[in-house]
């Protein structure tokens, strides 16, 4: 069946879709209908679950790893400060190995006060030990949740899962999408078998103090669960396809790559930007490509190694590292070194949510190929346009 | 009740990190006799998830949920969510938790979790300090009190947090002492036995953050009711109830001891009587011990808590 609606109720109803047994939420803008629309089916009966209605994000995080360790699939969803505030919490569902999984809705943080579309939020918890997706359409959003819990549940994963998309250009903007029965869907996704939980019959200490001799081999196991599922995701993205016929790129969508000499790299919404930037300067005759990056943690190295031969990437990032650069621009330049000496630059653009069109992207390959664009630019700093 | 009539079965095991003394070990031990086994303990960062011992060993005989100082009760509401998914709704989930992480950074949890009816027992061990990283003030370090952190004695006065619980209009608060074990056992008893959110605080005369002998803990403990400088009462139903010598005390059947005799035997109030007497310090003591009881008769008369 085919709905058309926004990205907030797309992922309600992706999130309804997979059965969790557990939510517990916090409203932030632009979150909130998730929140809403969730509560909604939980009351009236259209989710079995239980529903806590949290007074923190801090306590939504906390809460759902409490559901977690009895053994239930859950689910939260948030954005920017919502997230920053969960950050200790996050690093606990991680290092506690629970298959989580979790909206966010890449939001510009303050201050000053900001709703709209920025990744720094979510950027700033990559070393949290997170899976990281990275949608540009609400038919990826729903896609994208439900693959998720499939590959966070994963024996060999075990791993919490944050799908990420931005601010109201996804949130709020209203798509077609194909929507499963949830017969279908219940095979793709089987009820989840928790490998442990607590439970009185069988009573274990969880979490309890870990001397220096034992830390190191739980940060390995993760770290190797990481690059496991570099495997998964393309695997658990075809099978998704062979079922409901659409796929979004495995780790990295590629658009006109194979003879481009320009590769255009972003994440989020402006992926789908991105790709009309592209068929406006093949039009022009230049040969750009795009690569969109889904899954930003575990990074996808090895996919930009493999790419990177007599290419120059033109990076275009809606979230800074301050003190190091834009995000995919460090993460991108640390991959490639002793690979490849592709030329990266950086374009730095659209934060605190100002609007970046196609042709800017195509402004920005231009730049490059005419040789005038710094290593790493600012993009649209003249306090003109945008939202 | 006598103390050899409690369940034999110990839930605490050998092995625990206490320190000689240590209230909070005593009082958990009574807490998990009274709990038995169909419990779950969530504790937050503070001394007894150390006294629990480190991975891979643990020295208690229930489920223990370590989790982050702020966040118990939040945890303790996923947990209860959880068990009623899997049909074990008659699991004690029970929050076991320091004065830092009730009073202070998680007070904001707790409040959540109460206002939202949790099923939960969330039970405060209150040493009135931060004992765990070593001896700094916390909201519910007493006026006067020495820690590292407030060198020449605390100027605030402590949190008065069991009124903000029973501000939140909870079924049953209650608090209890180490050194009256059956009192103690007893409370968590009734705890149990109510549905909704329950509080009970109790009162850990701490050895080495006190500055007294460990030998003297439960004589500290008694100390602190027979001179009021702590009460023992329930709270159900909207009406309080004042137990054993506090009783006595709130009726005026009999006058508490000089708080001096309390005071005076803990190195963390030295100061007031050393080098000389601080009268002034001691009688806003006493006034504020008397304001409390005035308040609590005129509570217990007036029916309204």
């Amino acid at each position: 069946m085919i709905i058309i609606d926004t990205g907030d109720r797309i992922a309600a109803k992706a999130a309804q879709m997979a059965r969790p047994e557990f939510i517990a939420a916090y409203p932030i803008t632009p979150q909130t209908v998730i929140v809403e629309k969730t509560a909604e089916y939980a009351e009236t009966g259209e989710l079995d679950a239980e529903y806590v209605r949290v007074e923190s994000e801090h306590s939504a995080m906390t809460a759902v790893i409490g559901a977690a360790i009895t053994g239930i699939r859950t689910f939260t969803a948030t954005s920017s400060h919502g997230l920053a505030l969960m950050h200790e919490m996050l690093h606990w569902a991680a290092l506690s190995r629970l298959p989580i999984v979790m909206v966010n809705v890449n939001r510009t943080l303050g201050p000053g006060w900001n709703i709209w579309a920025d990744q720094t939020d979510a950027l700033a918890q990559r070393d949290t030990g997170w899976v990281q997706f990275y949608c540009s359409s609400c038919q990826e959003i729903f896609d994208a949740i439900l693959q998720a819990y499939r590959l966070a549940e994963m024996e060999d994963v075990q791993l919490p899962v944050m799908v990420n998309y931005d601010a109201f250009v996804l949130s709020h903007t209203s798509m077609p999408v194909e929507v499963p029965d949830q017969a279908e869907i219940d095979k793709f996704l089987p009820p989840y078998r928790a490998l442990w939980q607590i439970d009185p019959d069988d009573p274990i200490t969880y979490a309890n103090m870990v001397p220096q001799a034992h830390y190191g081999g739980i940060r390995k196991d993760m770290q190797d669960a990481h690059e496991r599922v570099k495997d998964l995701v393309p695997r658990i993205a075809n099978d998704w396809e062979q079922r409901f016929g659409t796929n979004h790129g495995g780790l990295v969508d590629q658009i006109q790559c194979e003879d481009a000499e320009y590769v255009l790299v972003t994440m989020g919404a402006f992926g789908a930007e991105a790709k009309v930037a592209v068929e406006q300067l093949r039009d022009e005759g230049v040969k750009a490509g795009l690569a969109r990056i889904r899954l930003f943690r575990p990074f996808p190295s090895e996919v930009f190694w493999e790419l990177s031969r007599g290419r120059t990437f033109v990076v275009v990032d809606r979230g800074v590292s301050v003190g190091a650069g834009g995000g995919i621009y460090t993460e991108l330049k640390s991959a490639l070194y002793g690979h490849s000496t592709a030329p990266v630059h950086s374009f730095i653009a659209g934060l605190g949510g100002k609007d970046v069109t196609y042709g800017e992207m195509a402004d920005m390959v231009k730049r490059v190929a005419a040789g005038k664009a710094g290593e790493v630019e600012w993009w649209g700093l003249d306090g003109q346009g945008g939202a | 009740m006598a103390v050899k009539s409690l369940p034999k079965e110990e839930l605490m095991r050998p092995g625990g990190g206490g320190c000689p003394g240590c209230p909070s070990s005593l009082a958990l031990r009574i807490a998990l006799k009274a709990l038995g086994k169909n419990s779950v303990v969530v504790m937050p960062a503070c001394c007894a998830v150390v006294c629990v011992g480190p991975y891979p060993k643990s020295s208690i005989d229930v489920p223990v949920v370590s989790m982050a100082f702020e966040a118990s009760a939040a945890a303790a509401s996923g947990i209860v969510s959880g068990f009623k998914r899997k049909g074990k709704e008659d699991t004690n989930v029970v929050v076991w938790a320091g004065d830092g992480g009730t009073y202070d950074i998680g007070l904001q949890a707790l409040s959540g979790a109460v206002e939202r009816g949790t099923d939960f027992i969330y039970i405060c061990y209150n040493n009135e300090m931060y004992s765990n990283t070593g001896i700094q003030r916390s909201g519910a370090t007493p006026f006067g009190a020495w820690t590292t952190t407030t060198w020449t004695g605390k100027e605030e006065r402590k949190k008065d947090l069991p009124a903000i619980m029973r501000a939140h209009g909870l079924p049953y608060m209650a608090t209890a002492i180490p050194c009256y074990q059956e009192d103690l056992f007893r409370k968590v008893q009734k705890a149990m036995s109510i549905r909704g959110p329950k509080y009970i605080e109790i009162l850990a005369p701490c050895p080495p953050g006190w500055r007294f002998p460990m030998e003297k803990m439960l004589e500290i403990g008694r100390l602190a009711v027979d001179t009021g400088a702590f009460a023992l009462y329930e709270y159900e139903n909207g009406q309080l109830t004042f137990n054993l010598k506090s009783k006595s005390i709130l009726e005026q059947k009999v006058e508490p001891k000089p708080i001096e005799e309390y005071l005076q035997l803990q190195g963390r109030f030295a100061h007031l009587f050393k080098p000389q007497r601080n009268e002034e310090a001691l009688s806003r003591i006493r006034a504020e011990l008397d304001e409390n009881w005035d308040r609590m008769r005129k509570q217990v008369e007036c029916g309204v808590a």
